[in-house]
């Protein structure tokens, strides 16, 4: 697949030659001369310097034919541009984006740019997931297709625990997926008994979110 | 009319200036507090006494802009020193906010054109600096084509 990689910051440099490695075609676009100069040290002819938001230089990058548009730059508005302009003037089929400011990420939605990543929201994520003072915890958003997994810590509040799966009264379309006890997890069966510390993991569409937390007797 | 300017520079500033003469309503928004100089320059009075706004943020900040009054502005005019910022924040005011006219300065000609067609109002002064330049030029081949009997 040919892509093109826009800032060869840390993370575009490092992804551009994780991409090289599994065998794909590789442009990383950088603006700053001293950057590029460094970075083509170690990249060679696989990075190009000049503005990716000049619409000449994506040409020239041959974004005509990329299948796919990743921007890292450590600029939003330059992340929002070059991946509109990938989609909506060149056709690209596929754009990652990176946010770097979280408050930005309702513009990016906005705009339709998606999907993005934010790694200040990936860690934020984890911080919960490994200190669990709010006990409902999103593993995964996928907001187009309308799925997400949460993680939920059971506690004494909880009214599901000391119950079997089996008659928990869960919401239409929502399923519990997993049970992590002691370190360990596993795939419950409806005869699986909830215990207070259990963490459950269950798939659902997001609009049922509300309800689910209901039964789970989740605060927050 | 209330009028919204994102960036307070050179253009923002003279911009706000002469709307806020017209009689309107002018809020500014620009990140950095030393721009509100530019808004009293040549006049004889404090910007806020004359019935101005400033407010100091970034473009793509929603309280900002909010704090800026976007949700009332009838018009909106994006002149930082970014394209790609200016590009940004025209398409949220049309589209969030649904401000009635948005209009913004874009320095990249092959920008403002993909933009423009797409449904945004620019301003492309490089453009517009290009056309100029090109016709005095042309004036003045003509002018000297005339002085050395047009035969050169």
């Amino acid at each position: 697949m040919y892509l093109i990689v826009v800032g060869a910051g840390k993370v575009g440099v490092n992804l551009t030659r994780e991409l090289l490695l599994q065998g794909h075609e590789v442009t990383l676009v950088e603006n700053s001369r001293s950057r590029y100069l460094a970075v083509e040290q170690k990249l060679e002819h696989n990075v190009h310097y000049g503005d990716a938001s000049e619409l000449w230089v994506l040409e020239r990058a041959g974004i005509e034919r990329a299948e796919m548009v990743v921007a890292v730059t450590g600029d939003d508005e330059d992340n929002i541009l070059i991946c509109q302009v990938a989609k909506e003037k060149y056709g690209v089929p596929r754009i990652i984006a990176r946010v770097n400011n979280p408050s930005n990420r309702p513009h990016f939605d906005l705009l339709g740019i998606k999907p993005v990543v934010s790694s200040t929201d990936l860690i934020l994520r984890l911080l919960g997931h490994e200190v669990p003072h709010q006990n409902l915890v999103h593993l995964l958003d996928l907001e187009e297709e309308k799925i997400e997994i949460i993680e939920f810590r059971l506690n004494e509040n909880s009214p599901i625990v000391g119950m079997k799966v089996g008659e928990i009264d869960t919401p239409d379309r929502t399923l519990l997926i997993s049970i992590l006890r002691d370190g360990v997890g596993f795939v419950p069966n409806a005869d699986s008994e909830l215990k207070i510390g259990d963490d459950i993991l269950a798939v659902l569409d997001p609009v049922q979110e509300e309800e689910l937390k209901k039964i789970l007797g989740a605060t927050a | 009319m209330f009028v919204l300017i994102v960036g307070c520079g050179r253009v923002g500033s003279s911009l706000a200036q002469s709307m806020l003469k017209e009689g309107h309503t002018v809020s500014c928004l620009d990140e950095d507090p030393e721009s509100h100089a530019r808004l009293e320059v040549g006049m004889d009075c404090d910007w806020e006494e004359a019935g101005g706004l400033f407010t100091v943020g970034t473009a793509l900040e929603v309280e900002a802009l909010e704090m800026a009054g976007i949700e009332k502005a009838d018009s909106f005019v994006a002149a930082t020193n970014g394209d790609n910022t200016n590009i940004v924040i025209s398409q949220i005011a049309q589209r969030r906010y649904n401000v009635e006219t948005v209009i913004a300065r874009i320095l990249d000609p092959l920008r403002a054109e993909w933009y423009t067609e797409q449904g945004l109002d620019i301003v492309c002064p490089t453009r517009v600096a290009t056309e100029m330049l090109g016709e005095r030029l042309r004036a003045g081949f003509a002018a000297q084509d005339s002085g050395s009997g047009g035969d050169s």
